[in-house]
């Protein structure tokens, strides 16, 4: 269910329009619910010797999903109220994109480094790079903000977060 | 009465200093979401929900309840001195509670907001503590066919009642539904619908999915707007709060009447944002300033804020009494219940008198507490307001993905956080309710195995959801309430053909 089509793809001026939107987000789903209902009959739509199958369930959910699709996308491509205005600006656009894409890069790094290495890396780098902040002071905010987490997470109500590939590091740690 | 005796019961079993303490954090904790754009109740609370895993249910819940009284709370503080609502149920506080602001009066409107909501939410705790134990006792009665038909009537009252597309409900409800569905099926053991990804065997955690949804989603709508706040400063002089109490018995039928709109929109799911409008539409037309709402009115922040706390706590009647929650956050608290070990339903009040009866003391606590600590603790959050939005947008991210991560320590999840926060802010913006969805989510395997239950007792045969008065009588009522839209048409254009169209835009009365 990763559907990251955001129709990026209009011209810089004008912007992707709401129905265009709304119909690319209702042909995804579709798909979605003919994909379930595939699956499902194969599960076993039907009845089984012990009741309803694992499928049968699942199947008329997926019809559902199918029929309310194809009523969004008729609505949206036909309909006399779709809604032509403008679904993002390029501007905005930018702006959301500039704070998914790091999203995206700041998860990727805490698989490698860890949480808290990745969270102080990532929140320093936001500030520096969009706020504007000088170096010293948004390396002094980040760790201060990963230092509370630590203490509120690890010490004070004792959930371990995820380490990455520093784990070794940890033990160390606390080995001592 | 026996409630009573409970009620004080509760009382003894909350009233440690543990508890009163983990009661003060709750809500400084919920003020802080609720202030915070990008989080609120469901997701902060589902990021939270981890913190009590090494807490006992009693104290995990109180502490859990208190973050989102915190958050019901706090949503007013932005709303009356940034003009930003810090939820969506305080978009109607806006209205005229920045007015208020702009005139000099920001600490009359804050006062009279927390007084309100205080009283909204006591007037629900009071009818939870009678009406729930009532509703569980009913219940008890319920075999499978009738939850089914209970599941029915919350998803058709989506369906019926929610504004815009009904098919845009019916698409999120369904494709909650459908990820429910993903994973291992409780009733065979099959694997359903993961594609053989060994990842997908335990389906997706609708915590995940309510932190994306919700958190990462709203972060990425504010980014749109380059959000800057500029706000009023705020100090809230003890006269003030003394003077403004003393004008707001004035607008008692006001807030009596936004309560029973909140206490009702909070059962069935309507939830807290549509009360708070639809009580402040009501209190508008009713009141004798109707003119003057807009313009810095008390009782157009009286009238919103009751309701939606009122809405806010009842939500978590159908919850406690019938395992069914009425609005995303009492989903959440749902989850808590069953991550604790409690099977959330009628029989909780029979079982776990210890655990009900201590949350609903904890709620006439909580919301006292509560008003107590923000009426004190406001400058402190207008402060927070204005550290600049590159500092709070990175921190709330790396919130959300620790929140996602501690649910089952999978970093996995934080993909699908990601996911979720994409599809969360498409959603919105094309007007595809989220809330269902989550509800799908939470309710999806419950539902499913009611149904199954009911189709194995009566060999498939549907007539079973008629079988007999009670039954019968929700299942029908579910699908009025499906087709409430058409029928309000219906009858609308025989009134028409009748009498040449009088009623335009005539609201369902519900």
């Amino acid at each position: 269910m990763e559907q990251n089509e955001d129709s990026s793809g209009a011209p810089p001026p004008s912007a992707a329009r709401t129905n265009v939107v709304e119909a690319a987000v209702a042909v995804l789903t579709l798909a979605v619910g003919i994909v379930v209902m595939v699956a499902s009959r194969r599960l076993g739509a039907g009845w089984t010797s012990d009741g309803p199958g694992s499928g049968y369930f699942p199947f008329y959910i997926g019809l559902i999903v199918a029929v309310s699709s194809t009523a969004i996308l008729v609505q949206a491509l036909v309909g006399k109220h779709r809604n032509t205005g403008s679904f993002v600006d390029t501007q905005q656009l930018k702006r959301v994109m500039s704070v998914l894409l790091p999203a995206v890069a700041y998860v990727l790094l805490v698989r490698f480094l860890g949480l808290y290495v990745a969270s102080t890396i990532y929140i320093a780098l936001f500030m520096v790079i969009l706020g504007h902040y000088r170096w010293t002071r948004a390396i002094a905010a980040a760790v201060i903000i990963n230092a509370v987490l630590y203490l509120m997470f690890e010490v004070w109500f004792k959930v371990p977060l995820y380490p990455g590939t520093l784990e070794p590091l940890r033990l160390l740690l606390s080995g001592r | 009465m026996n409630e009573l005796g409970a009620l004080v019961h509760g009382f003894s079993v909350i009233l440690t200093p543990m508890n009163l303490g983990l009661m003060v954090v709750g809500i400084v904790l919920g003020v802080l979401i609720g202030v915070l754009p990008g989080l609120g109740g469901a997701n902060g609370v589902a990021i939270l929900l981890p913190l009590t895993f090494s807490m006992s249910p009693t104290s995990a819940i109180i502490m859990l309840s208190c973050i989102y009284w915190g958050a019901l709370f706090g949503g007013a503080i932005t709303s009356v001195l940034f003009n930003i609502p810090g939820e969506p149920w305080s978009v109607a506080t806006t209205f005229d509670g920045h007015p208020m602001a702009q005139k000099g009066q920001a600490g009359a409107a804050l006062t009279t907001a927390f007084t309100s909501s205080f009283v909204g939410a006591f007037l629900a705790v009071v009818m939870i503590t009678f009406l729930a134990p009532m509703v569980a006792r009913f219940a008890l009665k319920f075999g499978a066919p009738e939850f089914f038909s209970v599941y029915l009537l919350t998803f058709c009252s989506f369906v019926g009642m929610g504004k815009g597309s009904p098919f845009k409900t019916l698409l999120s409800m369904a494709l909650g539904f459908a990820l429910a569905a993903v994973g291992m099926d409780t009733v065979t053991g099959q694997l359903r619908l993961t594609f053989g990804q060994v990842e997908l065997m335990r389906g997706f955690d609708f915590l995940v999915a309510v932190i994306g949804l919700f958190g990462i989603g709203e972060i990425l709508l504010s980014m749109e707007e380059g959000l800057k706040f500029s706000g009023h400063a705020a100090k809230l002089d003890p006269r003030v709060v003394l003077q403004t109490w003393k004008q707001l018995p004035a607008y008692w039928a006001t807030s009596l009447r936004s309560a029973a709109i909140g206490i009702w929109m909070g059962i069935t799911p309507g939830g807290a944002t549509p009360a708070s409008f639809m009580s402040y539409g009501v209190a508008k037309k009713m009141s004798k300033n109707g003119q003057r709402f807009g313009t810095g009115e008390m009782e157009g922040v009286v009238a919103p804020e009751t309701a939606a706390h009122a809405a806010g706590t009842s939500a978590l009647l159908p919850m406690l009494a019938l395992g069914i929650p009425g609005s995303p956050t009492a989903a959440v608290l749902l989850g808590g219940l069953l991550i604790w070990g409690l099977q959330p339903g009628p029989l909780l009040f029979v079982e776990q008198k210890d655990f009900v009866w201590g949350l609903i003391a904890s709620m006439y606590l909580g919301n006292i507490v509560g008003l107590l600590v923000v009426l004190s603790t406001v400058p402190l959050f207008a402060a927070i307001l204005r550290i600049p939005f590159s500092i709070i947008a990175p921190v709330i991210i790396v919130i959300c993905a620790i929140g996602a991560y501690t649910v089952h320590n999978a970093m996995l999840d934080i993909w699908f956080m990601l996911g979720f926060g994409v599809i969360g802010y498409v959603f919105k913006k094309i007007d595809i309710p989220l809330a269902p969805m989550v509800l799908a989510i939470v309710l999806g395997d419950k539902a499913e195995d009611s149904f199954r239950q009911a189709m194995l007792s009566s060999q498939g045969d549907l007539a079973i959801m008629w079988a007999n008065p009670l039954v019968g009588s929700i299942t029908t009522l579910a699908f009025v309430m499906l087709f409430w839209p058409l029928l309000v048409r219906g009858i609308a254009w025989l009134k028409g053909s009748r009498k040449a169209a009088e009623l335009p835009s005539e609201q369902p009365g519900h």
